[in-house]
């Protein structure tokens, strides 16, 4: 039923494919045909996609075969093999979150990010698992079932974007959209051993993705370079009139100046970062990548960013009180299921407690307690005041450095099952990704070597807000130098 | 415990959610191991300290809320939008009784 992948070694880049399209060595439609016999072969052991969408991904690839017959120019990511995270709206093709709550249901209109980079020419593959409403760290937390951690079965891929990093992983698409509310590209970046990126918040359109935490929630790329990332961003990235919290920044062309040197770049690297319950393989690995580094010519700089660890705490208050408030559409009215009930209240009552999973309700009951009157002042709004400490950690930072390095994650990928008895364990490891969140910085996890197991390490790099062209040149040098070496 | 039975039922009821007896036990100890831990920011001095409403960086949004004009267009999804209803008249979404008479 597969055909033989057209393989050039390595596998597929944006450039490569755009190269091989006007060449005509291979069609888009052949190059999507095969990715979608890849998916139906290899996802019954990932479940990395929750549904394919092959009429719209064949129609797009048709789209894209005229305009070579016609010897058009071809468009940035013409061709590209997409995967897409099941929280992100796609007219028309089944947009779940990941619940049981919006089983079947079918947006109107796509979101802009989609939208964006299928005007680019990228072919849609389908939709990828994650936590439910992209809650969690482990992807355990889908009522569809885990993803599993391509690098190693028994593993999970981390979360909660964990279809979108295992289909990329796995060679299932080129290319995949996810979003980051507290780490949730980031982590599962480094879990599953490739680059993933959040941008500053603003940057990138949230047109069209089911909010969480609209303070924190944000849309970016995986894929199997930096230098894709950065071609990613650039269509994405940019005013959109549907999104008011976009920002009305230039848009830089990120993949330009990537081979730019490093030399002179000052690095932060924070002490806070380094503390007890970081594995002491990952800190080795990180290290490792911090002396390469170095060796570029960038200069280390010690940092102290003493409101680290105050930021698991302000996160889940900030995130559980947005999600309380997001999440009340889902009443069993405009869409999704209903379960019913004698009385409006009741039906409710009914469809929400059935439809939304054990982790989404553990974080309305705490978002709805800390909004609650006689709380709001101890809960909310100290998180609010902390937040604005740990912002003024890394503005602080970046008076003195270019970048921040740290670890994505104090762990490597854990084993499926192994730490969900104890919900507030699992906050803890999102303790080096939060901060960035809060803060609204970008953030992108590269690969850093492995453990003795073979487990990936991702090495974290924070840029200034809108600094994303100076983050993604060091995160390309740091994987030319470390691909080079290996 | 700082958090009762009685606030897990009366948070449920503010969030329109229905627990089974077991989901209040666990949403019990998990609400409080949680709370517990996050009472670690009292330990922060955050008095004078301005929260942080805004997270968009300086500079990067108009000053005060963006707002467009307030222009009319048609909407030509309504079948689609109803069709995702659970109950739907062909311009209205159905929901059981709300007043009784």
């Amino acid at each position: 039923m597969s055909s033989p992948m057209p393989k050039n070694d390595g596998g597929w880049t944006i450039a490569s494919i755009r190269r091989a399209l006007s060449e005509k060595r291979i069609s888009a439609r052949e190059l999507t045909t095969d990715y979608l016999a890849r998916i139906e072969k290899r996802n019954p052991e990932l479940n990395a996609y929750l549904a394919l969408s092959p009429e719209r991904a064949l129609a797009q690839a048709d789209r894209v075969d005229a305009m070579v017959a016609r010897k058009e120019p071809l468009p940035a990511l013409a061709g590209l093999p997409l995967a897409v995270k099941d929280v992100l709206s796609t007219r028309g093709v089944v947009t779940t979150c990941s619940s049981r709550m919006l089983e079947g249901y079918k947006p109107a209109y796509d979101a802009t990010s989609v939208e964006r980079l299928e005007q680019a020419g990228a072919v849609m593959l389908g939709k990828t698992n994650c936590d439910e409403f992209a809650m969690g760290g482990s992807n355990e937390n889908s009522a569809y079932g885990p993803v599993r951690n391509p690098v190693a079965l028994d593993r999970v891929p981390g979360g909660s974007s964990g279809g979108s990093a295992a289909a990329v992983a796995a060679d299932l698409a080129v290319a995949a959209l996810g979003t980051d509310t507290g780490g949730s590209i980031r982590q599962p970046g480094a879990f599953c051993g490739i680059p993933g990126m959040m941008p500053t918040y603003g940057r990138v359109s949230r047109y069209g993705l089911i909010a969480f935490a609209s303070s924190l929630d944000r849309v970016g790329p995986f894929a199997r370079n930096v230098r894709d990332v950065a071609s990613i961003l650039s269509v994405m990235a940019g005013k959109d009139p549907r999104d008011s919290t976009s920002a009305d920044v230039a848009v830089a062309d990120y993949g330009a100046n990537l081979d730019e040197p490093v030399r002179g770049m000052r690095i932060g690297v924070p002490t806070d970062y380094f503390g007890t319950g970081l594995d002491p393989q990952v800190k080795e690995r990180v290290e490792a990548a911090i002396a390469t580094l170095e060796r570029l010519g960038c200069r280390r700089v010690p940092l102290s960013m003493p409101h680290t660890d105050y930021a698991v705490a302000t996160y889940y208050l900030i995130a559980t009180a947005e999600a309380s408030s997001n999440l009340a559409r889902y009443d069993g009215v405009r869409y999704g299921v209903r379960m019913p009930g004698a009385t409006l209240m009741e039906m409710y009552r009914k469809t929400r407690g059935k439809g939304f999973g054990a982790e989404v309700k553990r974080r309305i009951m705490l978002g709805t307690y800390a909004l609650s009157a006689g709380y709001y002042d101890a809960y909310y709004l100290k998180a609010q005041k902390v937040r604005a400490l740990i912002a003024q950690d890394f503005a602080q930072a970046f008076e003195q450095v270019d970048a921040i390095v740290t670890p994505t994650s104090p762990v490597p990928a854990f084993r499926l099952g192994e730490r969900t008895a104890d919900p507030l364990a699992m906050y803890l490891a999102d303790i080096y990704t939060v901060t960035g969140s809060l803060a609204g910085v970008p953030g992108i996890s590269v690969p850093a070597g492995s453990t003795s197991e073979g487990l990936p390490v991702g090495l974290q790099i924070f840029g200034p807000a809108f600094g994303e062209a100076q983050m993604l040149r060091l995160a390309h040098a740091y994987e030319q130098a470390g691909s080079a070496a290996a | 415990m700082k958090i009762t039975r009685e606030d897990v039922l009366r948070v449920a009821e503010l969030a329109h959610l229905e627990l089974g007896e077991g989901e209040v036990d666990a949403y019990q100890r998990h609400l409080d191991s949680i709370l517990t831990y996050v009472e670690k920011l009292n330990a922060l001095d955050t008095s004078g300290v301005e929260p942080m409403a805004q997270v968009a960086p300086a500079g990067a949004l108009a000053a005060g809320t963006p707002l467009r004009d307030d222009i009319e267009e048609p909407c030509t999804i309504i079948g689609e939008v109803l069709a995702e209803a659970p109950e739907a008249t062909s311009t209205h979404f159905r929901v059981p009784k709300v007043i009784d008479r």
